[in-house]
């Protein structure tokens, strides 16, 4: 019992850091449509951003605060600035999209080998967070999961308040609705698409310094996990956060309790067909919504 | 308050529209008829700024806005309701009509006269509007184009695919609109009767071409239909 419960909070644990790579996954891919391949580089930026951040500020846990802000702003404004220069023109090019951004993951990887070297980096994690916390029976739980769980829980609240509530995120959800009704309703649907672009890739980047805690620093460090994100928005349903949350933690949960009765190996091969048998039965992902006509 | 003038405008290699000129008196309304394909939906658009003229210019109030993006002919004063009930679906009711007058300082007195005109609304703000029947999306995208105070409404088909029912009210409320004053509209429409109690001027459009032109009013239905027929 013990042993399958710690299996499950290792895989919630595991869903948390994909759902965190998969937030800003379901605005840019999920809402706006686009396979931004270089959303890697913006997780990896955001990495970055936490080791720069740990040669000015000596404390790591307070580098770490600092670098979830500003992480946010990098990784998002080199979104804004990937929409400004390339994507807008290509809007209804996808497969042209894919192979652009694609090229400049490239790039960016190749930037950050250039900046940083070509071999790993650490960040230090505060001492707060390298620790464990025993729950009784046998079970404990890593603070730095913890912590990475609290951030994504806190993240998917404040996009879902976001969408939900302002003024911005009704006009986010308009024009992924009816571009031309929101132009003509007086939205400025250029100035939306940015925005939707800047928060889409920097909770890209505040995953990237999520990531800092459990491994190292490096520049194909996006590239590992965006796949898997790619999977998450596909299966949660396009579009839906809801779902993109409950199949970050289901897929974590598969994978850490397959892993555990049989190897990663066969446990990714697994997760994947049972992705792709998923699909089959409902191709429109875990949610859709209902209407009554595509006006 | 708005002419259009001498528009070529369309689709990749297709073109809709051959050089049509189209004017609104300023508290006015012009109607323009004709059958499907004629190219009343794309003088709409062109009017709007989703389509680009390829010649031609559009002028409101005098100035030429030909190379405005949409958003700006509606900081202008330009309200467009598009063909087929359009609304945003997933959002509610409400939310269409918040998202409006979202940032305008009269925004809740806005959307609070928008009800007025369309009480039925009110009881289904919570509802989203994918889930509406046609007849209650179209008050909804009326209301919505009023939510910013035009000066000028586009009105393209609003009585099309619409419950007999309703469409008197729709009808009603449209002509109660251009008899208060301070609101041009530029009328596509298809059943001649309701247009021409509406207009005052009429263009009727053949193959992108305006072949029929004049004074509306009812006296003139006969006519119009005439020209429609031929």
């Amino acid at each position: 019992m013990t042993v399958i419960l710690n299996q499950s909070f290792t895989g919630i644990s595991i869903g948390a850091v994909l759902l965190l790579i998969a937030l800003g996954l379901t605005l840019t891919f999920g809402q706006m449509g686009v396979i931004n391949m270089a959303h890697g580089e913006f997780i990896m930026a955001g990495a970055y951003t936490t080791y720069v951040l740990q040669k000015s500020i000596s404390s790591a846990g307070a580098s770490l605060l600092v670098a979830l802000p500003l992480a946010f702003l990098v990784a998002g404004a080199m979104g804004a600035l990937l929409e400004l220069l390339l994507i807008r023109r290509l809007y209804t090019r996808p497969l042209d999209t894919l192979l652009v951004t694609w090229g400049v993951s490239l790039m960016l990887q190749q930037l950050a080998r250039d900046v940083f070297g070509a071999p790993n980096v650490q960040a230090r994690a505060p001492d707060l967070l390298t620790g464990n916390i025993s729950v009784g029976g046998g079970m404990t739980f890593a603070n730095s999961r913890l912590f990475i769980l609290g951030l994504a829980l806190l993240c998917v609240l404040g996009l879902t308040l976001i969408l939900r509530l302002t003024p911005l995120g009704r006009r986010i959800r308009a024009v992924v609705q009816n571009r031309d009704l929101a132009e003509v309703s007086g939205i400025a649907t250029e100035r939306v698409d940015r925005t939707t672009f800047f928060i889409g890739s920097g909770l890209a980047g505040v995953a990237g310094v999520a990531l800092t805690l459990v491994g190292p620093i490096g520049p194909t460090m996006g590239t590992n996990y965006i796949v898997d994100a790619f999977l998450v928005v596909v299966v949660g349903g396009i579009g839906q956060l809801k779902g993109s949350v409950i199949t970050a933690f289901a897929l974590g949960v598969l994978q850490s309790v397959l892993e555990y009765s049989t190897t990663v190996s066969v446990a990714k091969v697994v997760v994947l067909v049972a992705i792709v048998a998923f699909l089959q039965w409902r191709p429109q992902g875990l949610y859709t919504l209902r209407t009554r006509s595509l006006a | 308050m708005l002419e259009i003038n001498s528009v070529q405008a369309g689709y990749d290699r297709t073109t809709v529209l051959h050089g049509v000129t189209v004017a609104v008196p300023k508290d006015g309304v012009g109607a323009v008829l004709g059958h499907n394909g004629a190219g009343k939906s794309t003088l709409l658009r062109a009017a709007m700024g989703l389509l680009k003229p390829r010649s031609g210019s559009v002028l409101l109030n005098g100035e030429d806005i030909t190379n405005l993006a949409p958003h700006q002919r509606v900081a202008r004063g330009m309200a467009y309701v598009p063909q087929g009930q359009q609304s945003f679906p997933h959002l509610t009711t409400a939310e269409n009509l918040r998202l409006v007058a979202d940032g305008r300082p009269d925004g809740k007195e806005a959307v609070a006269e928008a009800l007025d005109l369309f009480p039925a609304l009110r009881e289904l703000s919570g509802r989203r509007a994918g889930l509406l029947s046609g007849g209650q999306r179209q008050q909804l995208a009326i209301a919505r184009a009023l939510i910013t105070r035009p000066k000028l409404l586009l009105l393209d088909e609003p009585t099309e695919g619409i419950q007999p029912s309703v469409v008197a009210e729709i009808e009603e409320t449209v002509l109660a609109l251009t008899r208060r004053g301070g609101l041009s509209v530029l009328l596509v429409e298809q059943h001649v009767g309701f247009a021409m109690r509406a207009a005052q001027r009429y263009y009727v459009l053949e193959a992108g071409r305006v072949t029929s032109s004049g004074e509306g009013g009812t006296g003139a239905e006969r006519t119009v239909r005439a020209a429609l027929s031929v």
